[in-house]
């Protein structure tokens, strides 16, 4: 028998199902090897309170003065430069890993922040920016009183 | 800048031994080049400072290893995460003579930098033969 499999969940067997079903399988097996961390330079991680928000970078060797940080509203552009080692002449490069050159990067962040307040700090290699929210977009409690 | 390289590494096996503290460890990327009488070597390690890093060089296996305290924000909720805190740890095979007393190690702004020297060449020593 060519067909054996006809029906057997009820409905005709059809190629272009499979081919489906197939690049279905592939979605979710790609969907699986991606990371969700994002590829680019620097790393950065958000954290947020009711308050502020605290913007922290891995940016190992780049020098705080290469590092430029601004703030509009609720966008965060955080661009800088990082040296490439130079080689002198007689040097033999073993291993070259580090990433080097230029790097620019914008978030939104979640809420508007008081750009005339932010502090920033680089140590370790690692930058934190804390960033207090502006007085104009705090949610504000409205108070009910009572009629008497 | 090219995609994927950016990303830390994260160890497939932290060597053979496991660790008490349960936290992640990663390869710090590196840069080694060799001058013609020493080899220097720079590392990625954000997080970590001279107090927190280890480097051994045992016969010729040098260890470079690094503690991060994990950055940990009371009261605040984690809005965006592209990187996690955790150790370094990497070890290289020398193919070269080090001068172990001259080692230089500094660390900067989280990239370690290590000068390790090459020893000198053994002086040939030349015996003198007596006539009996």
């Amino acid at each position: 028998m060519v067909w054996p499999e006809f029906g057997r969940y009820g409905r005709v067997w059809s190629p272009w199902r499979e081919m489906e079903r197939l690049q279905q399988d592939m979605n979710r097996l790609l969907s699986r090897e991606s990371t969700p961390y994002s590829t680019t330079f620097p790393a950065v991680n958000i954290w947020a309170s009711d308050q502020d928000v605290i913007v922290t970078a891995e940016v190992p060797g780049v020098d705080p003065e290469n590092l430029d940080i601004t703030v509009a509203e609720n966008v965060l552009k955080l661009t800088g430069s990082r040296k490439p080692e130079e080689l002198k002449p007689g040097e033999v490069s073993h291993r070259r890993e580090r990433v080097s050159g230029e790097f620019a990067r914008t978030f939104r962040l979640p809420y508007a922040v008081d750009s005339g307040k932010v502090y920033a700090s680089c140590e370790k290699g690692i930058l934190k920016v804390r960033l207090p929210r502006a007085e104009a977009d705090k949610p504000k409690k409205i108070a009910i009183k009572s009629q008497k | 800048m090219a995609e994927k390289e950016m990303q830390k590494r994260e160890a497939s096996s932290p060597v053979e031994t496991e660790r008490t503290k349960n936290m992640k460890v990663f390869i710090p990327r590196v840069d080694i080049c060799e001058t013609k009488d020493a080899i220097v070597l720079l590392a990625d390690m954000p997080g970590v400072d001279e107090k927190s890093i280890d480097i051994t060089l045992e016969k010729n296996v040098l260890t470079l290893s690094g503690r991060v305290e994990p950055d940990t924000h009371e009261g605040y909720r984690s809005a965006y995460v592209e990187y996690e805190a955790g150790d370094y740890e990497r070890a290289f095979t020398l193919s070269d003579e080090i001068d172990r007393d001259r080692i230089e190690a500094s660390v900067k702004n989280g990239v370690l930098k290590l000068t390790l020297p090459k020893a000198e060449p053994v002086k040939l020593r030349k015996i003198n033969v007596k006539s009996a």
